[in-house]
């Protein structure tokens, strides 16, 4: 079971900032969405691969070539906010 | 003395690399404006891509084998979930499981002057994150400000077993990591930011801080040195040490708390599925032919091939460039007489002008010791000529040692020198024949003027004093 | 159908036909569209009129699913927190559609960042389905579906994460495929769940389908996924016909659950085929019922992590006053995400935290794997698959959207098709009252050929693709 203080950590965890008065549906949602994927407990996977890459590759590489970046006015163009060529950014403590 | 443990996390910047490690941007961004090296990869736009750099995981697998790791048969990419503003995917593209290199060791000079063997637990691949820049410092500033031209940049985290034990070992494990990898060829440390060191430090049974992202060997010294102050007196005065990330502030030399919420560092690897799994047990064998000497047995072979002493075969392999010019001017001159004259004049003459080996050239360090071997010169004249090479005062040994008048006095110029200035010192001669040995430096700086310093002291020295005997 | 537009292009203006599109699409109340590259498509066209050229699609109109970056096009995957984003770059796709002549006509609105099955999520509002303005067109590539079953555009890309080009397909009577994972580059998909999705056509015909296949399939460096080997064409062979291919029917995709409708329909559409000379037998896909549940594990895991770079430093939403950097993350993330995104974020977010990683991130990778067994078992003993797509025709506008789970459960025969990495495709095959009905045929890995082949044969032996709704 899934608990409020659960989704307080996991929502903090995300990133994403939950209302206090969202809370309680969510618990009540994901409990009953995790209780649908505990139906996977049934499932004997004992000896059995798990499937990270449906199709198998190996060893895909670029040689090392530099080539041109993109214009600095390109990188910055979508930033909402920039200062001097930089994104800026909130601070940090 | 209380105990102290330090274990260190490496990050190396493979930066000999022409491109990023998974994608095509240059990494020669030093001294460039911010953000002019990106692109949709390492910026992290929606829908971009990453593919590895193949000469990243060569390198790799280069500086495992050297570290003497176990190279992984089978290795692959993880994300490592976290949200910092450096980190323009809100994962790092690293290695969790199955990393690339695993149980190395590399011997180091200890505290005590013995050698000391550090085990080497892991060493992964990860891309750099961007670079912050805060307007002052960290915990007191407004805004940050973000430049991702050093973002994905191929890196090398080498981690150590918590084997140090004072910040001195660390700077010498520093030292000589920075070595091996200079050997290989795969980093260039002269780049700003391009080795940046983790720090975990605890005193015997206490809880472990680790100090963050300190750039230079000087920094991990003075952060360490600190870090083990602050606990000690903590200690002291029975108070706990928080189990904590910290920051080194390199303008107040302090480590301060970064404060992070319990259960913060929950990282999520999994598995990157934009990327191919790598097997590379194949290379292994190729790679490993193409490794160079290496410091520790390029010492032990000066020492055997030249018979140097241990202690300047040491100063002339740690860095290749400098022995690379060692054995240049070993080839045509005495390898006994350059060691001294490298590992003990010329290298103190280069850290006094902050120079590297770069700026001075073999063939005049041959020159100076042929020079030497032969008594055309005085150590004092070849000094002087080693400074004026590098102080540019002209670029001929020849025309130095012509334009200062360095040429060693003829020997019967000198004796005669000694004959007068004898014959002069009546006193001194007394004094010495009384017992005092000291007496004698007054004549021999008579001679020394005579002949104007064209005369080797030393020499001098014993020619003197067979005169006072003999008359 | 577009060959033929192709060649009528060249003969009458590509410009006048772009300019009654745009009419329509101004007119039209299906919400399709999200954004009109109009300046754009139209010097495209006028250049077309100048100098048509000998691309496979020249002078072809296309529409593009807000998800996958078009250069100078806003890109936004029908969220807040993207609105604004202009990509500097083009996908994969789209390069390999303009190097072919085909014309950009702009973006098709989408569950927000693709998840989900109705294309309600969307910040734009619901995409309407044209056979009845009260239903959902199916999700998440509704808009791509409803442009091009509306008549507003010839060809749409969409892209399928666990049905979404196969469910709006179905549910607007059009023909659309998802490629085996692999096969077509997702260099430029927005990732939602990056180890399941491909791009994928969405057309009248399997004919239309093939030739956007033949354009967008084929390796590509920078998708280190992408399979290697020579482009192929689906063009040549596509009408060989069924004689002698093998068709499994999967028990598992009929019965309980199955609108009776949708059964029938399906049924005649397998008869249909062995008229044509193919034969069927009854296969079983056993892990099938666990597919919907390790689904959804992976998909909000891996969403968890492809959606963390949605922090409004670099691009999209950033509003108020800057606070520290994870309050001020945090809010803007809680700001531009929907409540679905939301849920499927932190849902994956706990299914990857320390402590539940093995019981559900691990543990749905391992039915995976058995999952995709079934599917390598069943193709030993027949060449391609038969199933509903989905196991109810479209649903009401609202009616489902407050239920998370008994939206997810219209999944259930799409998902296990991404999870085993195969083809599929969803071909219209009837119609529950006006509301259209598709027949899903899966092959195996690289397979698309015989998929294509047989849905071709469908195609040609019955006329629902024919049928058109009214719609303005």
């Amino acid at each position: 079971m899934i608990t409020r203080e659960d989704v307080e950590h996991i929502s903090w965890l995300a990133s994403i900032k939950i209302e206090d008065e969202e809370k309680d549906k969510l618990v009540e949602q994901f409990n009953s969405i995790l209780e649908y994927f505990h139906q996977l407990d049934e499932v004997d996977t004992e000896n059995v691969q798990p499937t990270y890459r449906v199709v198998d590759l190996a060893n895909i590489f670029r040689e090392d070539e530099a080539f041109p970046s993109i214009s600095l006015d390109q990188a910055l163009q979508n930033a909402p906010r920039r200062e001097d060529g930089y994104f800026k950014s909130p601070r940090i403590v | 003395m209380e105990d102290v443990i330090i274990g260190l996390e490496v990050h190396v910047q493979l930066n000999r690399l022409k491109s990023k490690m998974f994608c095509g941007c240059s990494t020669a961004y030093h001294n460039s404006p911010p953000n002019s090296h990106t692109c949709p990869v390492c910026l992290g736009l929606p829908g971009s891509l990453p593919v590895i750099n193949k000469k990243a995981v060569e390198y790799g697998i280069k500086v495992g084998l050297a570290l003497n790791c176990k190279i992984e048969e089978e290795t692959f990419f993880y994300r490592k979930n976290y949200y910092y503003p450096d980190l323009p995917k809100g994962f790092q593209i690293s290695q969790y499981d199955y990393p690339l290199a695993t149980n190395g060791h590399i011997m180091i000079l200890g505290d005590d002057g013995a050698e000391r063997n550090i085990r080497i637990n892991r060493a992964h691949m990860e891309e750099d994150p961007g670079r912050l820049v805060h307007a002052g410092t960290i915990d007191k500033a407004k805004y940050t400000m973000v430049d991702y031209n050093r973002c994905g940049m191929p890196l090398l985290e080498v981690v150590t077993e918590p084997d140090l034990t004072s910040p001195k070992e660390a700077r010498a494990f520093l030292d000589k990591l920075k070595s091996i990898l200079e050997y290989l060829d795969v980093f260039d440390g002269s780049l700003e930011g391009s080795m940046r060191v983790d720090a975990n430090i605890s005193l015997k049974g206490g809880d472990r801080s680790e100090v963050k992202n300190i750039s230079g060997f000087k920094g991990v010294e003075k952060a360490l040195s600190y870090e083990i102050t602050r606990q000690k007196n903590l200690k002291r005065r029975n108070i706990k040490v928080v189990q904590e990330t910290r920051h080194f502030d390199e303008i107040r030399n302090v480590t301060v708390s970064i404060r992070s919420k319990v259960g913060a560092h929950d990282y999520r690897y999994f598995p990157e599925a934009d990327l191919a799994v790598l097997r590379i047990a194949s290379w292994v064998p190729a790679i490993k032919s193409t490794l160079p000497e290496l410091p520790d047995a390029k010492r032990e072979r000066f020492v055997a091939q030249y018979s140097l002493a241990d202690d300047h075969a040491k100063s002339l392999t740690s860095e290749i460039k400098l022995a690379n010019f060692y054995e240049t001017v070993a080839k045509t001159a005495s390898p006994k007489l350059a060691a001294v004259w490298i590992a003990d004049v010329l290298k103190g003459e280069l850290n006094y002008r902050d120079l590297s080996i770069e700026s001075f050239r073999a063939e005049h360090m041959t020159e100076i010791v042929q020079m030497l071997d032969n008594s055309q010169i005085t150590e004092d004249g070849a000094v002087q000529i080693i400074r004026a090479l590098l102080d540019k005062k002209g670029d001929s040994t020849s025309k130095i040692v012509t334009a200062l008048g360095l040429g060693k006095a003829e020997d019967d110029a000198v004796q005669k020198a000694v004959q007068e200035a004898v014959a002069e010192s009546a006193a001194a001669v007394a004094d010495y024949r009384a017992g005092s040995e000291r007496a004698l430096n007054f004549i021999v700086g008579m001679v020394m003027k005579k002949t104007r310093g064209k005369a080797d002291a030393g020499e001098v020295h014993r020619l003197v004093k067979a005169e006072v005997e003999r008359v | 159908m577009l060959a033929e537009l192709r060649n009528r292009l060249r003969a009458e203006s590509c410009e006048e036909h772009l300019l009654q599109l745009f009419e329509r699409i101004e007119k039209s109340e299906l919400n399709g569209f999200t954004t009109l590259a109009r300046e754009s498509a139209l010097e495209g066209a006028r250049q077309f009129d100048k100098n048509p050229g000998k691309g496979l699609l020249a002078g072809v109109p296309i529409a593009i699913k807000e998800c996958i970056s078009t250069k100078g096009i806003e890109t936004n995957c029908s969220s807040r927190i993207l609105r604004g984003y202009i990509p500097p770059y083009d996908a994969h796709v789209i390069e390999r559609l303009k190097a072919e002549g085909a014309i950009i006509m702009g973006k098709t609105n989408m569950d927000e960042f693709a998840m989900g099955t109705s294309t309600e999520t969307s910040c734009f509002g619901p995409t309407r389905n044209p056979w009845d303005k009260e239903y959902v067109p199916g999700g998440s590539s509704g808009g791509s579906a409803a442009v091009v079953a509306g008549g507003e555009a010839p060809c749409a890309l969409g892209s399928d994460t666990g049905g979404s080009v196969r469910c709006p397909a179905s549910f607007c009577g059009i023909v659309g495929l998802k490629p085996t994972y692999g096969l077509v580059s997702r260099y430029g998909l927005v990732a939602y769940a990056n180890s399941l999705e491909q791009i994928g056509p969405l057309t009248h015909t399997v004919e239309d389908t093939a030739l956007l296949m033949d354009v967008i399939s084929g390796h590509d460096r920078r998708d280190s996924t992408s399979a290697e080997g020579e482009r192929h064409s689906y063009l040549p062979g596509l009408h060989d016909g069924v004689a002698g291919l093998k068709i499994g029917i999967p028990r598992e995709y009929f019965g309980e659950g199955v609108n009776k409708d949708v059964e029938k329909a399906v049924w005649d559409g397998i008869h249909t085929l062995d008229a044509l000379g193919a034969t069927w037998q009854e296969v079983s896909l056993p892990h099938t019922r666990y597919a919907l549940a390790a689904y959804y594990v992976i998909a909000m895991s891996e969403a968890s992590s492809n959606l963390a770079r949605f922090d409004g430093l670099r691009y999209g939403l950033r509003e108020g006053e800057d606070k520290d950097w994870h309050t001020t993350f945090s809010a803007i993330r809680a700001q531009g995400f929907g409540p679905e995104v939301k849920r499927r974020i932190i849902l994956g977010t706990y299914a990857l935290s320390a402590g539940y990683y093995g019981r559900y991130y691990l543990k749905a990778l391992k039915v995976r794997t058995l999952i995709k067994e079934d599917f390598l078992r069943a193709f030993k003993d027949v060449d391609i698959l038969a199933s509903p797509t989905m196991p109810i025709p479209a649903f009401k506008i609202g009616e489902r959207i407050n239920d998370p789970l008994s939206l997810y459960m219209a999944d259930v025969f799409t998902v296990p098709i991404n999870l085993a990495g195969v083809p599929a495709i969803s071909v219209p095959c009837g119609f529950s009252g006006r509301l259209p009905i598709g027949l899903q045929l899966m092959g195996p890995h690289f397979g698309e050929s015989k998929v294509l082949r047989a849905s071709a044969a469908f195609e040609t032996a019955t006329a629902f693709h024919e049928a058109k709704p009214e719609v303005i």
